[in-house]
């Protein structure tokens, strides 16, 4: 079906006479026999607009969303509010459909919403170089294993176990070609094992990875993890949620090299996973190695401010095999809901909502911990996701929440086996007292409905 | 005409949103803390000491503020776009309707696959679809833009020769090739070996033949390339890289060409990535969001990145984890999900039929405009690089317009600002002197393409007379040239708020 083409009959017939062809056949004529497709595309038909949208109005209901159920879902994209004015502005078309500002005279919207941006990242890492946005968080933490592995050509990466499984995969993944071996450091009480860090590092480490909060909710001691890995001449790589910055102390604290993370929970929606962004920030001396687009303030010949996609050299358009990356279209879009929710916010929001997340969880912990069958994984603090173990098959608890409209988390034998009794529990802004008390009184009726029917003896007995 | 500097008016003031921030102001209501304060929560060496500077600023402002600078840019709703390999075609509304839907927009990419077989579905058949374009029968959706698809094309190509047993360290790239490839070899692994073009604008068949053993691991190619030219010794050199037992990777840059006429995987092509913000009408964000799905042979799919969409027997949608030779994942959770529901729901929309006059129309449309840009009056000053019929895109060389009138091709995209059309992509590709690259695609009109012409031959006889007003152009913008040297030297990358 002809869609969202403008040429009639009489326009075509027009244009390959001027052209001097006298068919569309005759434009294709290069192509090879051997190559020609010489039969229509093995797809459907296409259908008028209101049937794809009722088509795929249908698809989506079979969707259960955060709209219908009570989730405490997290593991890495969390269920925060977007307020409408991020819709409003994100979906102006001036602002959606511009390509990569390679124009700057008339991209400065683009280019200034860049700067803004790089700027709340970096206030929010306390770091002083943030880069556009790069495509997510565990390939931001692998594009900073690339700038190590560039930076100096050691062979050993270490990452803990505290950091989240896909960013972990992503790294490997990333790594293949890079000759280098990725080991992992193991978790002691919910934490980096800091012991095991001092045994593993020497000089052939070329990076350090750390989550904070790691992926089990709990606060690393960064300042115990950092310095020994700096010491050892090895990058320190932090990925962090950028939520939790109001109220714990940046990455930019302890010193370390570089800061990266998922940006979903800054005015982006859930998506079924993306398009979301990944943040990366530095210290001053990674200007110039950084991946990524980033902008700069410059003035034009009227001495009037504006700003430019600046340090190009550092990209593949210019450098090629040279370059730090070979990134080109990321997230600009992600990165104007991120600039937008966090102005909405503001100095003071941003603590006030880390606060509430901060209280709420420490509530909620309290709460399950009370429920028959259900324990702490691990007594490190916390700010918005905790982990507990449960004494009844995890899967099947889940099941029996969710016919009760309740999703309760994330089950960590998925990633890890040591944990196959674990249950990983996020809170947002969006899920009050009354949610926890209800996951408190509907988790606590799985557990024990679970018990029962898994152990039968136990009920004759 | 003259560079006077004039005193910029209020409203072309750039003011950051950070330089509107007044202690005080706010936008945002904090939810009631409904739950007894815990001051232990957090110990205090854990605890942040100065709250992050974010802009204090009300909602009506914040408004203001972004509105004010969406004015700056210019977007493809607003005007002609002809950037070419970037495929600038028009943006379906639809599109956001539905990817706004509740279902697709909140749900959590973690949510059990049962309670996400709406997605799941769309995702499957998505990934049917592009194999059927693309032929070659396994998808992955997962790469999050085109560099991103190359790159798992590069490690899929390193573990397919790892499997059997071999180590290979070249990549071929052509030299009319994307910057992307030589640095996605780089960061594959892999060293870069560049290969020449012929005078037909095709790879060069004796340095391919020269360069070509068992140490080189892929070839990458874009086809038509970004000369806009069709390499119709394709399938020579797909048996020639085969020969070797290396793969052949197609970036689909350059898709919007040939749908429904020609398929890669009938070319001989192992790898594909597509470009869904190009190809399939995902919109460009200013800079992203796009997603990179790539498409192989039966010989490469033991390997492509976890989860993977699939159907069971019973027809229930899952994703499949238990991939043992899989090279694992390349970012988090599935892909960029809200970008396959649009590229869907325009597949759905164009069928079959429609998807292929996408292709005829955007080649038709390239050929009109390039017959236009012959005209006398242009065609002595911008010869096209390779004089044949093209495919949806054609590169120009400026290099005659410099000579002649002391133009550069930065001039004249400069210059067509003035005229209210976003220029070409210049200087690029590399091999052509003082290039433009043009791509007009299917979604434009015959009379913005004869405008845009008439734009070109307006600026060549306004430079003929005084060839001043293009080199200082733009004026009409809301800046004009900037000192991007400046900006590099002394790089002011945030603002200062101290």
């Amino acid at each position: 079906m002809s869609r969202y083409t403008s040429a009639t009959d009489a326009d075509r017939a027009a244009m390959l006479e001027r052209i001097g062809v006298d068919s569309i056949d005759a434009l294709f004529a290069e192509l090879p026999e051997g190559v020609r497709l010489g039969r229509p595309l093995d797809l459907p038909a296409g259908r008028p607009e209101q049937e794809v949208y009722a088509h795929l109005r249908g698809l989506a209901a079979r969707n259960v969303s955060t709209d219908d159920e009570l989730s405490f879902l997290g593991a890495g994209m969390y269920d925060h509010y977007v307020p409408s004015l991020v819709d409003s502005i994100t979906s102006r078309s001036e602002f959606l459909t511009p390509y990569t500002p390679y124009q700057p005279e008339v991209s400065q919207g683009t280019l200034q919403l860049m700067f803004e941006y790089q700027t709340a990242i970096s206030e929010l890492t306390g770091l002083p170089v943030s880069n556009a946005t790069l495509y997510e968080g565990p390939s931001a933490l692998g594009a900073a294993g690339f700038l190590a592995r560039q930076h100096h050509r050691r062979t050993r990466f270490l990452i803990s176990r505290g950091v989240h499984p896909h960013a972990r995969e992503t790294l490997r993944t990333m790594s293949l070609g890079w000759g280098i071996e990725v080991e992992e450091l193991p978790l002691a009480d919910g934490v980096t094992d800091a012991g095991a860090l001092a045994e593993a590092l020497g000089d052939g480490v070329s990076a350090v990875f750390l989550a904070q909060p790691n992926f089990l909710g709990a606060v690393e001691d960064l300042e115990a993890l950092v310095a020994p890995a700096r010491a050892a001449g090895a990058l320190a790589v932090v990925s962090c949620d950028p939520m939790t910055l109001g109220v714990l102390r940046p990455p930019g604290d302890f010193d370390v090299d570089i800061a990266v993370g998922e940006g979903q929970p800054l005015g982006n929606r859930l998506d079924y996973g993306g398009p979301s962004f990944g943040f990366f920030a530095a210290q001053q001396a990674f200007l110039r190695r950084i991946p990524g687009r980033i902008a700069g303030e410059t003035t034009d010949i009227d001495g009037r401010r504006g700003f430019v996609l600046t340090l190009q050299t550092r990209e593949q358009h210019i450098r090629r095999e040279r370059a730090t990356s070979n990134i080109t279209t990321a997230q600009t879009l992600n990165a104007l809901a991120a600039v937008i929710y966090l102005s909405w916010l503001g100095r003071r929001g941003m603590v006030e909502i880390g606060e509430l997340m901060l209280q709420r969880t420490a509530y909620a912990r309290r709460a399950l911990a009370g429920v028959e069958g259900v324990e702490l994984l691990h007594e490190q603090p916390v700010v918005r996701e905790f982990a507990v173990r449960l004494e009844a098959d995890v899967a099947g608890v889940i099941e029996r929440c969710a016919a009760q409209g309740v999703n309760p988390g994330y089950p960590l034998g998925a990633d890890y086996d040591e944990f196959g009794d674990g249950l990983l529990v996020a809170i947002t802004e969006q899920r009050t007292k009354g949610d926890i008390d209800r996951l408190a009184s509907v988790l606590g009726d799985a557990v024990a409905a679970e018990r029962r029917a898994r152990r039968p003896e136990q009920v004759h007995a | 005409m003259s560079a006077a500097v004039e005193i910029p008016l209020q409203r072309d003031r750039a003011v950051t949103i950070f330089e509107k921030s007044r202690e005080g102001r706010r936008a945002f209501v904090a939810p009631e803390l409904d739950v007894p304060v815990d001051e232990d929560a957090l110990p205090e060496r854990f605890r942040r000491r100065e709250p992050p500077r974010l802009p204090e600023i009300s909602e009506p402002e914040i408004v203001r503020h972004y509105n004010g600078i969406s004015k700056r840019n210019f977007d493809l709703d607003t005007g002609f776009y002809p950037l070419g390999s970037c495929t600038m075609k028009h943006n379906p509304k639809l599109h956001e309707r539905v990817a706004a839907l509740p279902g697709n927009a909140r749900l959590h990419p973690l949510q059990a696959p049962e309670r996400a077989q709406g997605a799941l579905e769309i995702m499957w058949e998505l990934q049917r679809a592009l194999a059927e374009i693309a032929g070659l029968p396994h998808v992955s959706l997962q790469p999050s833009a085109g560099s991103h698809g190359e790159l798992a094309g590069v490690l899929l190509t390193r573990a397919y020769h790892e499997a059997r047993g071999e180590s290979r360290h070249k990549v071929l790239t052509p030299d009319t090739a994307h910057g992307t490839n030589p640095a996605t070899v780089t960061m594959g692994g892999y060293e870069v070996v560049k290969l020449g073009t012929d005078e037909h604008g095709g790879v060069d068949m004796d340095d391919l033949r020269a360069n070509l053993d068992d140490d080189v691991a892929s070839l990458m190619l874009t086809n038509p390339n970004t000369l806009g030219v069709f390499d119709t010794n394709i399938q020579e050199i797909a048996r020639l890289v085969h020969e070797v037992g290396a793969t052949l990777y197609y970036d689909g840059a350059n898709l919007n060409a040939v749908m429904g006429r020609a398929r890669p995987g009938d070319m001989g092509f192992d790898i594909v990535h597509y470009n869904l913000h190009k190809t399939f009408t995902q919109p460009h964000g200013g800079g992203g969001p796009g997603a990179g799905p790539i498409a192989v042979s039966d010989r490469i799919e033991p390997f492509l990145p976890r989860p993977q969409v699939v159907r069971h027997p019973d027809g229930a949608f899952d994703l499949d984890f238990d991939r043992p030779q899989s090279i694992g994942r390349l970012r988090g959770f599935q892909g960029n999900y809200g970008v396959f529901v649009r590229s869907y729901a325009y597949i759905l929309s164009l069928g079959a039929d429609g998807l292929q006059e996408a292709s005829e129309t955007a080649v038709l449309n390239a050929n009109y405009l390039l017959a236009r840009l012959k005209d006398k009056g242009i065609g002595e000053h911008l010869p096209v690089a390779f004089d044949r019929l093209c495919m949806h895109e054609f590169v120009l060389s400026g290099a005659p317009m410099k000579r002649n009138l002391g133009l550069r091709t930065l001039d004249l995209a400069k210059r067509l600002l003035d005229h209210g059309f976003h220029p070409p992509t210049v200087y690029f590709p590399l091999l052509v002197d003082e290039a433009l690259l043009v791509e007009p695609t299917e979604t434009e009109t015959r009379e913005t393409l004869d405008a845009f012409a008439d734009a070109i031959a307006d600026i060549l006889r306004e430079s003929a007379d005084d060839p001043e007003i293009a080199r200082n152009a733009p004026y009409s913008t809301p800046v004009r040239r900037l000192d991007e040297a400046g900006a590099a030297k002394r790089p002011v990358i945030r603002q200062p708020l101290d």
